[in-house]
């Protein structure tokens, strides 16, 4: 063995020689194989990976339609059917693309609640919430902008109200909206811009991820019990315990997209964006797409258009502060039974707002839509801090294993099963 | 036909009552399009009469600009059927070695001519009002097939005291229902080469389906794909949480 070479325990001899020099495999066995993961999972713990594998479909297709797509308020909307028509399974990879953006919120909506639920933000995983919170930004920001390159009535008036949003900055507003703009509308310097950030800003959002994991493999995954792992009997490796049930999933939430693409591939969009766009022309109501709506709600619950602006970006910015407003010492919200029932009232406030952002700006959704947003800010800002301190929670399990094998098992030192004990231990 | 009259009646009574606002009009009746089901299909014959509708009515307003003629192969016309269609219109090429442009008949290659050479002409020629282009005129509507169908069988007379202009229509499904369109369809208004006898109805239902299918020419291989792709899914999934069940038997989780 060669000083400076990694010592590598790969028994294949090509990859031994890789492995010395550049020790991926080693890393991969070790974050990905022997990686011990607490054995109580359920299937939220899936859509981490769900999500991963949906920013990579996004990016995959994207490029194909970037090949096929021309920048250009004359093309755009043309160009987009011209895939849909002439181009090879264009039609498949652009259904897939926009409905693959639907299932992206779908799939972080859910992995965003699941760690709400079960206090997967709390110390020591501070970091890597605020880096999820990153990535959601980030997605949104795309999202919108690829919305966009469609060129429809709603790409270019949605473009329009939510560009709009930064003149109600004081003094400077108006001069950031013509900067965005590059002109004095949204026009074809918009749309070329726009795509150019579309096409970045994914790798943007890929390099975030790798932050976002490479933190989760610093403190390891958080748990339904929401209690930490104390030794081997309470973990198992993550292969293939975790890749064959991350398996289970991935077709799952393939078969719903597939169900999307192939049978209503329309339904989540607005036929409004199969109208060129028109300047001139202002649809009836503008919406944003339907997992924008929570957030539109939230900009058009106040009268005053800089207060709804501060109110829209700040309910998302508050989840940075989560982990200290929580001030709750038990993580999961099993065992917080007052929290648990005002944390599913926010989940309907949330879905509530869902539906008012896509009803018009009239009573009695106005007033819904108020008072929807005063309980989202409310659990934040007041239940959260409060009831940490007020909620008797209930006792916790002394460890994963004993609520798992039940106390007798481990109390009685009672035989630790073998895939438990051994297989983590033998390679870690 | 009696239920037709029967909703059109109902339509007629809600679209009377103040609860509904200007701009708004009653929901289009379910027209029972096959190509309407999850794994329907296009009726060959529909398409093709349809074609004729769009072709002998429509399209002196209406182009299908994202259309190209040798597309019409897909709704079961013969290649020298649809050579002959394409040549039966002129279009513009060139320039040629002259530097001049020039008029030809058009291939299968060519798109659909539109009536008019751009937006200016078309509103000078309808009384202001732009027709739209018909391409993806089914994707752009809200319930698209049904709406248009009954958009075009929703010519009525106004009800009294409602004031339509000049150059305006009233139709019981458009927005408003104030529409520049005039009435386009009546009863033997083109002679159906399979026989169909061409009532107002029987075209906008053909005409209607041949809409539909321009917009979204891929539905039917589309579907036929997804049947396959969700079996296969199917498949994969049981062998999938069949292999779960097995890797975690020996584990209590």
């Amino acid at each position: 063995m060669a000083i400076g070479l990694h010592d590598s325990q790969v028994k294949n001899p090509v990859l031994r020689w890789i492995d010395q020099r550049l020790p991926v495999v080693t890393m991969m066995q070790k974050e990905y194989g022997t990686f011990p993961t607490p054995r109580n999972f359920n299937y939220f713990w899936n859509f981490g990976a769900l999500a991963m594998i949906n920013l990579v479909i996004m990016i995959a297709t994207g490029i194909f339609l970037a090949m096929n797509y021309t920048p250009h308020t004359a093309y755009a909307f043309d160009s987009v059917e011209r895939i849909m028509r002439d181009v090879n399974f264009g039609w498949l990879i652009r259904y897939v693309h926009m409905n693959g953006a639907s299932m992206f919120f779908i799939v972080v909506y859910i992995h965003i609640y699941r760690g709400m639920y079960y206090g997967s933000y709390k110390a020591p995983r501070e970091l890597l919430w605020m880096l999820g919170v990153v990535i959601f930004l980030l997605m949104m920001a795309t999202a919108f902008m690829g919305y966009v390159l469609p060129w429809g009535q709603m790409s270019f008036w949605g473009a329009t109200v939510i560009t709009n949003l930064f003149s109600a900055i004081p003094l400077v507003g108006e001069s950031i909206v013509v900067w965005l703009w590059g002109g004095f509308s949204v026009d074809n310097p918009t749309l070329n811009r726009f795509f150019s950030l579309h096409y970045l800003l994914p790798f943007v959002i890929f390099g975030v991820v790798f932050l976002h994991v490479a933190a989760l493999h610093i403190t390891g995954s958080n748990n339904p019990l929401g209690i930490e792992p104390k030794g081997p009997q309470d973990t198992l490796p993550f292969h293939p315990y975790y890749t064959i049930k991350d398996s289970v999933g991935i077709v799952a939430y393939l078969a719903l997209f597939a169900f999307l693409v192939f049978f209503m591939p329309n339904a989540l969009g607005h036929p409004d964006n199969y109208i060129q766009a028109n300047p001139l022309v202002t649809p009836a109501h503008i919406v944003p797409e339907w997992y924008f709506l929570p957030f539109y709600a939230i900009l058009r619950a106040v009268p005053d258009k800089l207060g709804g602006v501060l109110l829209m970006f700040g309910s998302i910015l508050v989840w940075f502060a989560l982990p200290w407003l929580d001030t709750s010492k038990v993580r999961s919200m099993r065992f917080r039974p007052v929290a648990r029932i005002f944390f599913f009232l926010w989940v309907i406030s949330f879905l509530v707002l869902t539906y008012v952002g896509g009803k018009p700006a009239e009573q009695p959704y106005i007033f819904i839509g108020q008072l929807a947003t005063a309980y989202y800010f409310a659990w934040f800002l007041v239940i959260l801090p409060v009831l940490g301190k007020l909620e008797k929670p209930l006792p916790l399990p002394e460890s994963i294993a004993a609520a798992v094998l039940g106390t007798k098992a481990v109390l009685g030192g009672g035989p630790i099963p073998q895939a438990a004990a051994a297989k983590p231990m033998e390679k870690a | 036909m009696r239920v037709l009259k029967a909703l059109a009646l109902a339509a007629s009574v809600f679209a009377a009552t103040p609860a509904l606002a200007a701009g708004e009009a009653p929901k289009a009746p379910n027209a029972g399009f096959s190509f309407n089901s999850l794994l329907g299909t296009f009726d060959r014959g529909a398409q093709q009469r349809g074609f004729q509708v769009y072709k002998e009515v429509c399209s002196a307003c209406h182009g299908m600009r994202l259309l190209s003629y040798r597309n019409l192969l897909d709704i079961g016309l013969s290649e020298a059927e649809v050579r002959a269609i394409a040549a039966s219109f002129q279009v513009t090429d060139g320039p040629n070695d002259e530097g001049a442009m020039f008029e030809r008949p058009a291939r299968l290659s060519d798109r659909f001519r539109s009536p008019f050479p751009n937006d200016q002409a078309a509103r000078a020629g309808n009384n202001g009002a732009l027709p739209p282009d018909l391409s993806v005129i089914t994707k752009a509507r809200h319930d698209g097939a049904n709406y248009l169908r009954a958009l075009l069988i929703g010519y009525r007379d106004a009800p009294a005291g409602f004031n339509v202009p000049d150059g305006m229509h009233y139709n019981e499904y458009f927005p408003g229902h104030l529409i520049a369109m005039p009435n386009v369809l009546n009863d033997g208004q083109v002679e159906f080469a399979d026989g169909t006898r061409a009532t107002v109805d029987q075209m906008a239902r053909d005409v209607t389906t041949f809409l539909a299918w321009a917009a979204e020419p891929e539905t039917e291989r589309r579907r036929q794909m997804g049947v396959k792709i969700l079996v296969f899914l199917a498949i994969l999934g049981g062998l999938a949480y069949a292999t779960k069940r097995k890797v975690w038997a020996d584990v209590k989780h």
